[in-house]
């Protein structure tokens, strides 16, 4: 019986390769990814407004679903600041409760974004507007440490200091633990050991002290209620959706593997779901923690499910020692964690990039920080790069003219479209005196109703002139779009350009 | 797209193991009986799911993922190419080896992916698709198959000769007749190609023999009889992967026909799989049909 059910699972598609092709790796790197959660989710938890727990429980839940749900193997999600900072305004507002609902239509939203393949809709974002965009939430994490700086004493600084050396010098000694986590215990013994003045972990809310349960949100079922939840619920679900699918190519990319983005976009939902029904704030796919993971050797979804269910764990079993942790310790794994997040070759791509790209790139992240929405600055940055490729096309556009019997004839080569239909109506002399003028646009492709508009203002000011025009060799794909759209071949042909 | 596809051939999936010898002696048997060339196909799995040499530090710094994308992307490129080196090498032996034994067309294809989703290509174009029964590491676990052989017969649109350890002339067939479209179309096979021409055949039934609703054994026997063959047939019960292993034993037989995975993977995953059991303990090569 256990013979066939191990062959069961070699046999079945994907599914061993998935989740058992590389156990040893997926359980360190899983193990690993708990112990920089922790950290991660009371940060998180603090920015949104709640107690620790909320984050703590979400991590869980997200992380042991999307394991099971998600479309990218080896990708780590969670509750994250990028949408941490979406809930404030709800949190202080409406409360907990409001926080719950919210999520579960976060969730409805993203499972709806997967049935209807939204997950294709990311080639349309640039290379240029995800740097910008994996920037921006650099800076995000690293301004939302900002605050706990605020009227502290020397001690907390020199916490943060001796944290952030421990983290990026350790691993020149051994590279056999996570040097995090030394930090945050050599840390919290200090604190305990020289009763340091700075905040614990224990002072910010309710730790978690035993496993998640069912929660329904108390809140009155009413259309009210909707309204009030409903914009937060598309930020978060946007938000998630875009974080999800960005760090899910990164990781493609790192792995040289492939993945679903459709499945990962409904994996979020369900995960989202479940997190709001055990008491847990949306989240989603973390850039950060997901490096981290490949590089600790993880690549199946079985580090995912170590991940989430190793948390809960040390919650449990380490809940009293969790709450001793100061704050600064946290603090510090949070500036790692945006350090490794901000893309720092982007400063050297100034000089190499067009600046079209940097534009997008800086444009993106600008909107972010000012916003604290990050799908409002990638939507800019996708505005942009589709504004200035526009811009590009339109000067592949040639018009060059030779003198013919009775005339002249112009030869038009390149793209006609929107973009670059007044350039083209510049290009012909309007006052020269021609008994004939012939256009050829055998190399010319008209994209939509702007070029033939434009073609029949060209044609129509020369016949005003007094000139015979004829157009020679409209290849197919424009002849079509002519046929239907143009009117300069039919009768009355000035009355309906000018009813334009 | 794939280039290069040679006319009628035979496709040998190699993979370098003990079995591979085997594999192109059975594939240059039966190449030269239908006149056709062969092609060796040796896929490079890299199992990119398997990590290289974890970092426990769990410390992320300046450009985390790029500069762990560039680290990883070297590390692959140095195991891929002494893997390309290892295959070029293994398929360099295999034209040599088919060349030895009189195949006059042999065409080499290293190909990057998994065995069955290469075979699924690949295999439309060929006449008869050649795999050995064990892959590499096969003496880790004896009596355990390949483990791409079962997911290859199941995808399989061709019939699939599943190579044994050393190739041995082939004189009698034993068809495992059970009256089922897979064996129909073995029967249909073996009629109509020249692989199997003039060879003995024996036609056997196990289990329930006293089933009338399934189709008749002797309709099948006149066929292979009208096609020149000479056919003996026979109706045992019991077991059915006993009768038949014994029968191959006792006669001698050189090469089990048989319609592979009649039932769905679940209701195999339940009472187990006769195809599997007759693969893995008759030592003799298998012709499978789905």
């Amino acid at each position: 019986m256990f013979s066939s059910l191990f062959r069961l699972f070699v046999f079945s598609n994907n599914l061993s390769k998935e989740w058992f092709s590389n156990i040893r790796g997926d359980i360190l790197a899983g193990t690993v990814v708990a112990l920089a959660l922790i950290p991660e989710a009371i940060a998180f938890s603090i920015i949104a407004g709640v107690d620790p727990k909320v984050g703590l429980y979400a991590s869980f839940c997200i992380a042991v679903v999307t394991a099971f749900f998600g479309g990218r193997p080896g990708m780590i999600s969670a509750a994250t600041g990028a949408m941490a900072l979406l809930m404030v305004t709800l949190v202080k507002q409406h409360g907990l409760h409001y926080l719950l609902v919210a999520t579960l239509l976060t969730g409805v939203f993203q499972i709806i974004a997967g049935l209807i393949r939204i997950g294709d809709v990311m080639r349309f974002v640039s290379r240029s507007v995800m740097t910008g965009f994996v920037n921006a939430l650099a800076i995000l994490i690293f301004m939302a440490q900002l605050p706990e700086f605020k009227g502290a004493g020397p001690p907390m600084y020199a916490i943060v200091a001796g944290s952030l050396a421990i983290i990026y010098l350790l691993p020149r000694l051994t590279k056999a633990v996570p040097s995090p986590l030394v930090a945050i215990v050599v840390m919290t013994v200090i604190a305990i050991v020289f009763d340091l003045d700075v905040r614990r972990v224990g002072d910010l809310g309710a730790l978690p002290d035993a496993l998640p349960v069912f929660l329904w949100p108390q809140v009155p079922w009413t259309l009210e209620t909707l309204w009030i939840v409903l914009p937060y619920s598309a930020g978060l679900a946007a938000v998630g959706l875009l974080e999800s699918l960005m760090t899910a190519q990164i990781v493609d990319e790192m792995t040289d593997t492939a993945s679903d983005k459709n499945r990962e976009c409904s994996g979020q939902g369900i995960a989202n779901i479940v997190a709001g029904l055990f008491g847990g704030m949306a989240g989603c796919a973390m850039i950060g923690q997901s490096v981290i993971n490949v590089k600790s050797g993880g690549r199946g979804r079985l580090s995912t499910l170590v991940a989430g269910v190793f948390l809960l764990i040390l919650l449990v079993v380490l809940g009293p020692w969790v709450k001793q942790i100061p704050m600064p310790a946290l603090v510090a794994v949070m500036i790692m964690v945006s350090i490794g997040t901000f893309s720092w070759a982007s400063f050297r791509n100034f000089r190499v990039h067009p600046t079209s790209s940097s534009i997008v790139m800086v444009s993106t992240v600008l909107v972010v920080v000012f916003t604290h929405n990050l799908a409002i600055g990638v939507g800019v940055g996708v505005l942009l790069s589709a504004l200035f490729f526009a811009k590009k096309v339109s000067q592949v556009l040639r018009v060059t003219s030779q003198p013919a019997p009775e005339g002249r004839i112009y030869l038009v080569t390149g793209q006609l479209f929107f973009a670059s239909a007044d350039a083209f109506v510049r290009e012909f002399d309007f006052k020269e005196v021609v008994a004939k003028v012939c256009i050829d646009v055998s190399h010319a492709h008209f994209w939509d109703l702007t070029a033939v508009a434009s073609l029949d203002k060209v044609v129509l000011k020369f016949r005003r002139e007094g000139a015979e025009v004829t157009i020679l060799g409209l290849n197919e794909a424009s002849a079509t779009l002519v046929d239907r759209l143009g009117v300069h071949d039919k009768e009355d042909a000035l009355e309906k350009l000018l009813a334009h | 797209m794939i280039a290069n596809t040679p006319s009628p051939h035979v496709l040998a999936c190699t993979d370098g193991s003990l079995y591979a010898p085997s594999v192109y002696q059975h594939s240059a048997w039966a190449a030269l009986r239908i006149g056709a060339g062969v092609r060796v196909l040796h896929v490079l799995d890299p199992h990119r799911g398997r990590a290289i040499g974890g970092d426990l530090t769990g410390a992320i710094g300046f450009d985390a993922s790029a500069e762990l994308t560039a680290a990883l992307a070297q590390l692959e490129e140095t195991q891929a190419r002494v893997a390309r080196l290892k295959g070029d090498a293994i398929l360099e032996d295999a034209a040599r080896q088919l060349a030895s034994a009189g195949v006059e067309q042999v065409v080499a294809l290293q190909r990057h992916g998994t065995l069955v989703e290469t075979l699924e290509e690949l295999e439309p174009a060929a006449e008869l698709v050649v795999i050995g029964k064990r892959g590499e590491h096969c003496d880790f676990a004896k009596g355990h198959l390949g483990r791409e052989l079962e997911r290859v017969i199941r995808t399989s649109v061709r019939p699939v000769l599943v190579a044994s350890r050393a190739f041995k002339p082939v004189q009698n067939i034993l068809i495992a007749y059970d009256g089922g479209p897979s064996v129909l179309k073995a029967v249909d096979f073996v009629a109509s190609s020249p692989l199997l021409q003039g060879l003995s055949c024996h036609l056997l039934r196990a289990g329930k023999t006293d089933d009338t609703a399934i189709h008749p054994m002797e309709e099948a026997a006149a066929k292979l009889r009208s096609a020149g063959f000479e056919v003996t047939t026979e109706a045992i019960s019991g077991a059915p992967d006993a009768v038949i292993g014994q029968a191959v034993r006792d006669r001698r037989i050189d090469l089990l026909v048989m319609g592979a995975y009649g039932h769905s993977p679940i209701r195999q995953f339940i009472l187990g799989s006769t195809t599997t059991t007759m693969v893995r303990t008759c030592l003799v090569p298998v012709l499978m049909f789905r």
